[in-house]
């Protein structure tokens, strides 16, 4: 075991990783307990902000497992975060029976649709187990479904793109009725409990930034494991050539399922813990442009690096909400123009740069650290399965030449 | 482009977009920085604990400007309705500026967008409020930007005037209702479809979008309907998600309905949807005359970006219309189109003026006058001073806001569309009337009160607090 | 036009001898001065009532228009026709002197409701005369009673229309009186239903059963209420209908209301099934041409729709500053200056952005939707970010009816077959010309044809620029249909998308048909469920039908990628 920890990365990189890791679980939480005079005091309102932004480093690194490593870019994975969500959500929601506006058994709003029985479908979530199950089983299994269809099907590359979005399109079709029982476009909402503890209370959003933080390091060194193993290995093939891939023998389908699914789950375990922490789940987090937005995080902090995608999570998402306050006219400007020009100019991302060139080596595992630097920026030939493009096979990481 | 130069430019947006993410971090950590929190004005003993700890409300220093926060979205879709309010807030944020401001300081406002996003609207909230330090937030459009809001409100103990009509069924310590209840617009608009002049409507569309106010609104209809003697096979009702474009099937279920009985339609169609649904009615045929459409989210505003020929005739219920012609109207629009010209705002001489724009107008000036009489700009004591305030609302009226439920007494006109995008009146109330916030249609809110005033201190209970 | 007194012809006295003689010349004497005086004096007496009911439309009261409206309906005098007509126009005017004038809006001038002449200065300023819904609602069916003798049959035809929705009992006679002179075919079967409408409450059982027996002719459901009245049971068990055989064409009648009601929803939805498949065509085919023949996911594509509506907006604010009298035909110029804004603007994307990003199709992707968020922006700070208004020119407006009850309206038209002259535009240019050859030659092999000769660079530029063209276009057609506003595009792209997938990449045909497909299939669920469910279904249909063929419907045939 302890073998296969050396595997994750080198020293320096665990070194580095220790450090980081502290500093989010422990340093943060305690500067943020300590008197307000103190210079280095980490405010309160920064507390839910920053657990929100690590429950989307959550979401990128997921996300980077698929399109970093596997090279499936899906735009549908704001589903399975917004599914751990409402099941987060319908847990609360239960939690609170009897003392909503409508002082009912019932959640408010099935209160205002003159719904009279709780629906069996959100039996049970009034145990907070069964709620945590459930935000694994429904995205793990609904994941599990479609993707082996979809990848038994031969499904890739941008038409699985455009599947996924209709997928994560039409589920947000379907939670925004208010008939399907949900809450409808108000989604789920008012939260006042989780596990006893009061939602408004500085202490349980401590706790929850600090269980966050937790997952977080979880998701990260899970996903490490899987990268590092014999399967990460498989799933490098698949990105680069899967049909050759193939013919070596290895079954891909079984392989894209099987990190597609631990993706989807990451997913929904990040959806979980963000919900209490904003207080309100609602179907819009199932847009499109949700997932689109995970992928750029992915794309700006630097695909099949873990880090990178936690990076751009982090700097985006803050970018955004400083910009929306200082530029309320501008600022989509800047999320456009980031876009844009990350694509053109900086495919391998922000760590793709030369200037982390270090923090990159050290990153790496010994293992991975012999190996060129193949980070996912060009398609391998089987990625574009448009007939129209002969492609140019353009392995290693240059934009070709105009 | 050769490799140097990409390189370089590589290089260059990196360093960028480095710089931009340092600076980001700097100027927020900035402005996260806590001020000394000052000791909080002693609650009086009636304050109703509904907030479960009352901190700190705004600083007890009395220099300095005023911050007053602004919470509507700049962009995404409900950017449409919202940019205007902003725009009037500011405006009377100035007018009351150059009168002198209030206790002798101006007044500054602090504007952000919370883009359409209901998460962010709270984080926004909790900003303006916790690092900001606004005295008060003006904000808040649909009800899921209001209902995210509501806990940060409750738990900081904040203060938000929200001016849009909505569906009742609420009344916060921290809110102040400016908007229409669904009695001061939704059952006068019936009851004048109901009655000769209107139409003698027999049978009920109730056509809405499908979120909680059209919902609640069309419930409070149907046990309304009932009360009047309205079977359910004389009401349809049917729902369309946002952003639904195409009305054929739906204007074609409509006719089909409506033959043989006199019908009319109350729309609660919100948004983008409007247009084609008009449209749609115009081109299968269907006049004002023939069958009648009440609207209560079609104002000025949305008139303004439709062709109105299919629209004529078509009524909308409200508590204020641009076109209503008295002299205190007359320089509120003055004033408007002025500062909308001396401003550049896009659209020019064609902008207008409309009901949440009255609202917010209404409700800005009765905080100033709240904040005036209290000497302070505290959250308690304002909340004490606002209710009771009056003043001479642009619909004609003195309005008066009401310290029992927190909403604003209104009254109720009901307009037709004419070819100009204006509303003419056909029908109003004599004066303004007190808003219901439990409507006493629906079983289920039977004998629930708001009244945060001694000894019941609640919004939404049947016993009073204290004995 | 019916006078409420028979003209008085004198009559000549034949003499059967000088007492009768005496006598008629009495007779006549006594009828002329009575008879004939009192006719005259009666037509001064007509001109004074009609000339106070004109007036009196001109009040301030609601209720004393309406009286005046009902005194002009009882007088029946065509003249207070053009007076009626400005009321429900907003057209008419209480001027100064306390006198009804009629604002004639060619020469913006007032004029006399009766004679036609302008108006003397004492007449100003006029007032608006406030009318609602109520004082049309009167005015309405007795402007169509009167209209009823107006020697234009079109005119004829829209009064017998309105009166058959509205007609009150007392126009009754009227109506019969009408039926029986009239000849045009057309205006005869409308006089039909409202003489029908009419007969249904006509104690003669007789008048009641062949009423009924022309609903179930015709299937007219404007009658179903009556007929449903005729079978109901009163309180006291007896049915309210005494007749069995009205009883039993009752029955009937509902009947064939009902098939007739079921042909039109089939039919309906197929017609709008086929107005919402020429919408998704035109935001799908130049998705068809970037995606199928560049293999670019351009996830601005909505916004080149978005593009093409705001050129239209722009075009029509021009034409209404500068050009007001040549309105008609804003459209017109409209559809070059879109198509040449989006082409311009797909050339400089691909240029400048686009063209480093071909062998990386999911780059494309999400730069793509960076330009797309920049589009928006720069569309919300220029236009603001309401909704702009743009208007149907006149001969958009209204519809034409197919069937009785179903109306195509002809904006719609407009852009179905729009589409038709879009699509087989770029048929042409595909399948007919040099430059469509080598477009093809590229999709089919781009490094063979780049060896042949074929600019492939250049062509890239030019096809992504038309595929935005043709994406402009449908903003145009758009705008004329719904909302214009900076998020258009944004409900429109993942129909496309879905469009091209199910249809199959290179193959036009393919685009054409599954825009149909969809838009009929969606159109034929929505009654049943609903139109979200309707959308969900259909998406999820795709979603399966993918998998099991993921190349489309009609793939290309060549070397294809695994």
């Amino acid at each position: 075991m302890l073998e296969r920890l050396t595997q994750f990365h080198g020293k320096r990189g665990w070194l580095i990783f220790g450090v980081l890791s502290l500093a989010v679980t422990v340093l943060i939480p305690v500067l943020n307990g300590l008197p307000k005079s103190f210079p280095l005091s980490v405010p309160d309102s920064m507390i839910p902000l920053m657990g929100k932004f690590l429950c989307f480093g959550m979401a990128a690194i997921a996300m980077d497992l698929i399109w970093g490593y596997t090279g499936i870019l899906s735009l549908g994975h704001s589903l399975f975060f917004a599914l751990g969500g409402y099941a987060m959500g319908m847990y609360l929601m239960r939690s609170i029976a009897g003392e909503g506006v409508y002082r009912s058994n019932l959640p408010d709003f099935m209160v205002f649709l003159d719904w009279k029985v709780l629906p069996w479908y959100w039996h049970g979530f009034q145990s907070f187990w069964f709620a945590m199950a459930m935000v694994v089983v429904v995205p793990g299994l609904l994941a599990f479904v479609f993707g082996w269809f979809a990848f038994r099907s031969r499904i890739k590359g941008v038409y699985l793109s455009i599947v996924t979005q209709a997928l994560t399109y039409a589920a947000m079709l379907l939670f925004f009725q208010n008939a399907t029982g949900f809450g409808g476009n108000n989604g789920l909402t008012d939260f006042k409990r989780l596990l006893g503890y009061s939602l408004q209370a500085h202490a349980t959003k401590r706790a929850l930034y600090i269980a966050t933080a937790i997952a977080l390091v979880a998701t990260y060194l899970i996903a490490r494991f899987v990268v590092t193993s014999k399967l990460g290995r498989v799933l490098r093939a698949v990105r680069d050539a899967e049909l050759k891939t193939r013919f070596c023998g290895y079954e891909s389908t079984r392989y894209k399922t099987f990190v597609w699914t631990l993706s989807a789950v990451l997913c929904a375990l990040a959806g979980a813990l963000y919900v209490p922490q904003v207080g309100i789940i609602n179907p819009s987090e199932m847009q499109p442009s949700n997932s689109i937005e995970l992928a750029i995080w992915a794309a700006v902090g630097g695909r099949g690096t873990l880090i990178g995608p936690l990076i751009g999570a982090l700097f985006l998402n803050g970018a955004k909400s400083f910009l929306t306050a200082a530029f309320p006219s501008a600022w989509l400007y800047v999320l456009g123009g980031i876009f844009v020009l990350v694509t053109l100019f900086l495919p391998r991302g922000i760590l793709g740069l030369g200037a982390f060139r270090r923090l990159r080596r050290a990153a790496a595992s010994p293992a991975e650290a012999t190996l060129s630097p193949v980070v996912g920026s060009a398609p391998a030939p089987s990625e574009a399965a448009v007939p129209a493009v002969a492609v140019t096979a353009a392995a290693g990481g240059e934009v070709p030449a105009p | 482009m050769d490799k140097r130069t990409r390189g370089l430019a590589r290089r260059a947006l990196s360093t960028g977009l480095l710089l931009l993410g340092a600076s980001a971090s700097i100027v927020a950590c900035e402005k996260e920085e806590a001020k000394p929190a000052a000791p909080a004005a002693p609650a009086p003993a009636a304050t109703a604990p509904a907030a479960p700890a009352a901190a700190p409300a705004a600083p007890a220093d009395d220099k300095g400007p005023i911050k007053v926060g602004i919470l509507h979205s700049l962009s995404g879709t409900m950017a449409i309705s919202e940019t205007s309010l902003k725009d009037v807030a500011l405006m009377t944020i100035e007018e009351i500026n150059d009168a002198g401001g209030i206790l002798g300081r101006k007044l500054e406002p602090v504007v952000v967008d919370p883009a359409s996003n209901w998460p962010l609207f709270a984080e926004k909230a909790r900003d303006l409020i916790q690092n900001q330090k606004v005295a008060v937030t003006f904000g808040c459009w649909t009800s899921v930007s209001r209902k995210s809001v509501l806990p940060v409100f409750e738990e900081l103990n904040g203060l938000l005037f929200y001016p849009v009509q909505y569906e009742g069924e609420e009344s916060s310590w921290n809110v102040f209702y400016t908007g229409a209840a669904p009695n001061q617009q939704a059952i006068p608009a019936v009851e004048y479809l109901m009655s000769k002049k209107g139409g003698g409507a027999k049978r009920w569309v109730l056509l809405g979008t499908d979120y909680v106010y059209p919902r609640t609104t069309n419930k409070i209809l149907r046990y309304f309907l009932h009360s009047k003697g309205v079977a359910d096979e004389d009401i349809m009702e049917k729902y369309t998600p946002f952003g639904h474009s195409d009305y054929q099937t739906i204007v074609a279920d409509v006719k089909k309905f409506a033959a043989g009985k006199r019908t009319a339609v109350v729309s609660t169609i919100n948004g983008d949807s409007n247009v084609p649904f008009y449209k749609e009615l115009g081109n299968q045929g269907i006049k004002a005359t023939d069958i009648p459409v009440v609207a209560f989210s079609v104002g000025e505003e949305e008139l303004r970006g439709v062709d109105t020929k299919p629209l004529v005739g078509q009524l909308a219920a409200w508590n204020y219309f641009q076109s209503i012609d008295n002299p205190v109207n007359k320089a509120f629009i003055d004033k408007w189109m002025a500062y909308v010209k001396k401003n550049n705002l896009p659209g020019g001489d064609k902008r207008v003026t409309n009901d949440p724009m009255e609202a917010t107008y209404i409700g800005i000036h009765m905080w100033a006058q709240a904040v005036a009489q209290a000497h302070t700009t505290n959250v308690d004591a304002v909340r004490q001073a606002v209710g009771y305030q009056h003043f001479k609302g642009p619909s004609g009226f003195d309005i008066t806001m009401d310290a029992e439920n927190h909403h604003l007494h209104k009254p109720v006109y009901i307009g037709e569309v004419k070819a100009d995008g204006q509303f003419r009146v056909v029908w109003k109330t004599d004066g303004p009337i007190k808003a219901q916030a439990w409507s006493p249609f629906i079983p289920d809110d039977k004998g629930k009160i708001a009244n945060w005033l001694y000894p019941w201190a609640c919004g939404n209970c049947t016993e009073a607090k204290y004995k | 036009m019916l006078s409420a007194a028979p003209a008085v012809r004198r009559r000549r006295s034949s003499s059967p001898g000088w007492p009768g003689l005496l006598g008629a010349t009495a007779l006549a004497a006594f009828l002329l001065t009575f008879v004939g005086g009192s006719g005259g004096a009666g037509r001064l007496a007509r001109a004074d009532a009609l000339e106070d009911a004109v007036k009196g439309l001109a009040s301030s009261s609601g209720e004393t228009i309406i009286q005046n409206i009902t005194q002009l309906s009882k007088l029946g005098d065509p003249r207070g026709i053009a007076a009626l007509q400005a009321l429900t126009d907003d057209r008419l005017r209480a001027g100064a002197d306390g006198k009804a004038w009629i604002f004639d809006s060619k020469t913006r001038e007032l004029v006399d409701p009766l004679t036609g002449a302008p108006a003397s200065a004492s007449a100003k300023p006029a007032r608006e005369v406030e009318t609602d819904n109520d004082i049309r609602r009167a005015a309405e069916p007795v402007l169509a009673e009167l209209q009823l003798g107006s020697p234009d049959a079109a005119v004829r035809l829209g009064a017998a229309q309105e009166l058959g929705k509205s007609g009150s009992a007392e126009a009754g006679a009227l109506l019969h009186r009408a039926f029986e002179r009239e000849k045009d075919k057309g205006v005869r079967e409308a006089l039909a239903v409202a003489v029908a409408r009419v007969d249904v409450q006509s104690p003669d059982a007789n008048l009641r059963l062949s009423a009924v027996q022309l609903v179930t002719k015709l299937g007219n459901d404007q009658m179903v209420g009556e007929i449903q009245r005729l079978l109901a049971v009163g309180p006291d068990g007896k049915p309210a209908e005494a007749d069995e055989r009205v009883r039993e064409e009752a029955k009937y009648a509902l009947k064939a209301i009902e098939s007739r009601r079921r042909l039109i929803t089939g039919f309906g939805s197929v017609i709008h099934g086929l107005s919402l498949a020429s919408v998704l065509l035109f935001a799908a085919l130049g998705l068809a041409i970037t995606f199928g023949l560049l293999g670019v996911i351009n996830m601005a594509h909505g916004e080149m729709l978005m593009l093409g509506a705001y050129s239209t907006y722009a075009v029509q604010t021009f034409f209404q500053q500068h050009a007001p009298g040549a309105f008609k035909f804003y459209l017109f110029a409209a559809i070059p200056v879109a198509f040449i804004v989006t082409f311009g603007i797909g050339v400089l994307l691909e240029r400048v952005i686009i063209r480093h990003l071909y062998n990386r199709p999911l780059e494309t992707l999400l730069a793509t939707w960076g330009i797309s968020l920049l589009l928006i922006q720069t569309v919300r700070l220029i236009f603001g970010a309401q909704n702009v208004a743009v208007a149907n020119p006149d001969w958009l407006a209204g519809g034409v009816e197919l069937v009785r009850g179903l109306v195509l309206p002809y904006n719609r038209i407009g852009v179905v077959a729009f589409v038709i002259a879009v699509s087989i535009g770029v048929w042409v240019l595909l399948y007919r010309t040099r430059l469509g050859l080598n477009v093809r030659a590229m999709t089919q092999n781009r490094n063979m044809a780049a060896c042949v000769g074929i600019h492939t660079r250049r062509l890239d530029a030019w096809m992504f620029g038309l595929g935005s063209g043709i994406a402009g276009l449908g903003g145009v057609a758009l705008s004329q249909l719904g909302n214009v506003g900076p998020e258009l595009g944004q409900s429109y792209i993942i129909d496309s998308f879905m469009v091209v997938v199910l249809g199959g990449v290179g193959r036009l045909a393919g685009a054409i048909v599954s825009a149909l497909g969809l838009g009929i299939v969606n159109k034929i669920l929505e009654p049943a469920a609903g139109a979200v469910l309707g959308k969900i279904l259909v998406l999820g249909f795709i979603i399966l039908f993918i998998q099991r063929r993921p190349q489309g419907l009609f793939a290309i045939k060549g070397r294809t990628e695994a």
